[in-house]
């Protein structure tokens, strides 16, 4: 037992409620928001160190013993997301305190994005698969009320679609519980492996699997990314930025942990399709990024790119696949903040959204071409960035287990993010300058200095694997084999 | 009562289901409340309508065995989730209603370029 | 809009204490039986509302001059608090207890932190019940 593990969830929502009575001190606000982010951070750190050195870690709710109560299960997996997930939410919000206006500030900006974060946290820790539904929601109501924060029309139109598919998919979600509940008689998740393996191939359970695939694949842009560009492209940038580092993963996250844990007993159906879905996922995703000159649609479909790419390692259903995949995610999370952060960053300085109206940036802002390089690089998974490791993992993992097709396509993907975003340097970094020396707008240091950080922890993830990987193999260990995560819940 | 009760949440279901596709924001939000209480009474069914006693600790006559609890602790959370997420929609609608001046889903389609 | 509602008046004065009073009791009697913080907190709504029907929002928030997004505010952080007391304390987050007290005229009552727990349910219902309500009869709230 070790309180520790409910911190991510606990800490964001006190100091959420807090700010909330502090909604008019701004600077207070501020001060608040990073002290306790630092603060997220180094307990993560911590916890990470503590599962690497002594195995999974569970906390029992109320003293509830698994499989009755609730728990909160730290394995290395979520640890290492929520590590990120804290840090990448800091940046943004570091970002934000330059871009908002004080009338945002007041209304609950950070608060809403604090409780966010916890709902991302949550998801990413919980062992219990009702728990999970819980935390979505957590999650889901902040975005709604952050998509929607300003009121301009185009916000509130996009919101409500927004709302309303996530609705539905949350039907689906308590629909797929209910009928699991029902057939297995339990919510706690390493319960629920433990009985599926017993009943072995059971087409009922196949069904219901495929249940959680599409609510899954609703929240995370698998496939069903229809709602992800319009959605994506409305909100504030470092709301945007957040959304596209965080929200997806988490269906991400969800789909590895199910179809690694729960769902493994007929992998040729549900793992067969997942690569399907992902295979067609990078096509349309590649087709989406090559088709628009909105920057802000080209960095939409990026994110789901990253997405497909991530998911083909289910159908590999191997160590170095699952090592690469969450490598890779580790890496998305901060290259799509740091995309969004800086395609934001282009609008405010142009005030153009396409990339065509866009021209020598380079020449004004230095510093912010070369960051565009970096996460040009970063997200073609070229080293010494971060992308490369995860790519190479997941070359491996797929190699080994002969999906060539999955091969060819994600790498193929690769080239066409490249392609997409080099399409905007050479227009919009490059290129004569159209804005004299007097007119152009100045970019703030405060604006530029969390792009840079993000850069640096991208070059941090790339260059220092060594240091990461022992973390990530054992993480992909308890992946690959179920038996670990059952065995640290529910004892032999 | 289970096939009643099915029966019932497959009518819940098929009006829900007309309600979401209906071009009227306020359908759609009304379609969405009536499909969460579809799944509520799904989600009771699938833990058997009646099996015991009531799980009550001051339900002293009572001697076992006891129906399942879960279920409705889990339709309590549902129900909350579900009222605090229609409320804010129907807040949401409202907004959009006076800023787009339009509840016609398809008036609020947006344009790609615009 | 000015009706001539006196009946309703009238009968909404005494009819909010009965709702009151029946939601003080749901409250109470959620400790182990049907009831507790959330219908508790649904009720108190139920009566604020009732009150904003009949009088005006300016007279009502005259007379309950509260910030409803605090309520909800102060709610959440009671009931989250509770756990968090339970981390203090070296247990599992969210751990419960109980003792029995003697009170006056009452009798041997059991209080645990359980109470607190749902009083910050409670709250956070009404607050964010009477947050959104407001909201859309104002019409340009948040």
């Amino acid at each position: 037992m070790t309180n520790l593990i409910v911190m991510p969830l606990v800490i964001p929502i006190l100091v959420a409620v807090l700010l909330i009575f502090l909604r008019n001190y701004r600077y207070l606000q501020r001060a608040i928001v990073v002290v306790t982010l630092v603060a997220m951070i180094v307990m993560s750190v911590m916890l990470l160190q503590l599962v690497h050195t002594e195995g999974i870690q569970r906390v029992d709710f109320g003293g509830w013993q698994p499989p009755f109560g609730i728990l909160f299960v730290a394995d290395p997996f979520a640890v290492l997301l929520v590590v990120i997930a804290n840090a990448v939410t800091l940046c943004c919000m570091l970002y934000a305190f330059r871009s908002f206006s004080p009338h945002y500030e007041r209304m609950f900006a950070y608060p809403l994005m604090l409780m966010m974060l916890a709902g991302v946290n949550g998801s990413f820790l919980t062992g219990d698969i009702f728990n999970l539904f819980v935390c979505f929601e957590v999650m889901l109501l902040a975005s709604y009320a952050l998509i929607a924060l300003g009121g301009r029309a185009e916000q509130l139109r996009e919101s409500l679609k927004y709302v309303i598919i996530n609705i539905v998919a949350s039907w689906l979600f308590l629909v797929a519980i209910a009928f699991l509940y029902g057939t297995i008689g339990t919510l706690n998740m390493a319960h629920i492996a433990q009985r599926v393996q017993e009943l072995g191939p059971d087409p009922l359970i196949t069904t219901i699997a495929l249940f959680f695939l599409v609510v899954f694949a609703l929240k995370g842009g698998l496939l069903l990314f229809f709602w992800l560009p319009g959605s994506y492209s409305v909100p504030p940038v470092p709301i945007a930025a957040m959304f596209a580092a965080l929200l997806t993963k988490v269906g991400i996250y969800a789909i590895i942990r199910t179809f690694t844990l729960l769902f493994t007993t007929q992998p040729n159906v549900t793992h067969g399709l997942i690569t399907v879905m992902a295979i067609s996922t990078l096509i349309a995703g590649s087709l989406g990024a090559i088709a628009y000159r909105d920057i802000r649609q080209i960095a939409a479909f990026n994110v789901v790119i990253g997405v497909g790419f991530v998911l083909l390692a289910v159908g590999a259903n191997n160590e170095a696949a699952y090592a690469g995949a969450l490598y890779y995610m580790m890496h998305d999370m901060v290259g799509k903040a740091m995309l969004f952060l800086i395609c934001g960053t282009m609008i405010y300085l142009t005030k153009q959204e396409r990339y065509d109206d866009m021209s020598g940036l380079i020449h004004h802002y230095p510093l912010f071409g070369w960051m565009f390089l970096v996460v040009m690089v970063a997200l073609t998974g070229m080293p010494p960035f971060s992308g490369f490791v995860g790519k190479v993992l997941m070359g491996q993992g797929l190699v080994a287990s002969g999906s060539y097709i999955s091969l060819a396509v994600g790498f193929g993907a690769s080239v066409i993010v490249l392609y997409s975003l080099l399409r905007v340097m050479l227009h919009a970094i490059f290129g004569e300058t159209m804005i004299a020396d007097e007119d152009k707008v100045k970019l703030p240091k405060s604006m530029l200095l969390p792009i840079v950080a993000l850069g640096a922890m991208s070059l941090y993830l790339g260059a220092s694997a060594e240091t990461l990987m022992p973390y990530v193999t054992d993480a992909a260990r308890v992946l690959a084999d179920s038996s670990i995560y059952i065995e640290a819940i529910l004892g032999k | 009562m289970e096939t009643l009760m099915i029966l019932l949440i497959g009518v819940l279901v098929s009006v829900a289901t007309y309600l979401v596709l209906s071009r009227n924001v306020i359908r759609v939000i009304l379609g969405t409340a009536v499909l969460s209480h579809a799944v509520h009474l799904l989600i009771l069914t699938i833990g058997e309508v009646k099996k015991g006693e009531a799980p009550l600790l001051g339900n002293q006559t009572a001697n076992g065995p006891y129906t399942d609890a879960l279920p409705q602790a889990l339709i309590l959370t549902a129900i909350v989730i579900s009222f605090a997420v229609t409320a804010f929609v129907l807040v949401l609608a409202f907004r959009a209603y006076k800023t787009n001046g339009t509840d016609d889903l398809e008036q609020l389609r947006g344009d790609e370029h615009d | 809009m000015r009706i001539n509602d006196v009946i309703l008046r009238t009968v909404v004065r005494f009819v909010v204490f009965i709702i009151l009073t029946l939601a003080i009791y749901l409250f109470f009697a959620g400790h182990y039986s049907p009831g507790g913080g959330f219908i508790g907190g649904l009720v108190i709504a139920s009566a604020f509302v009732l009150l904003y029907l009949t009088f005006d929002i300016e007279k009502v928030q005259q007379g309950i001059p509260v910030d409803f997004k605090k309520v909800a505010a102060l709610g959440v952080f009671l009931a989250v608090g509770t756990g968090f007391g339970s981390v203090l304390f070296g247990a599992d987050f969210l751990t419960q207890t109980a003792q029995k007290f003697h009170i006056p005229l009452l009798g041997d009552k059991e209080l645990g932190t359980v109470m607190i727990f749902e009083l910050g349910v409670a709250l956070t219902v009404v607050g964010v019940v009477m947050t959104i309500i407001v909201s859309i009869a104002e019409g340009d709230g948040d």
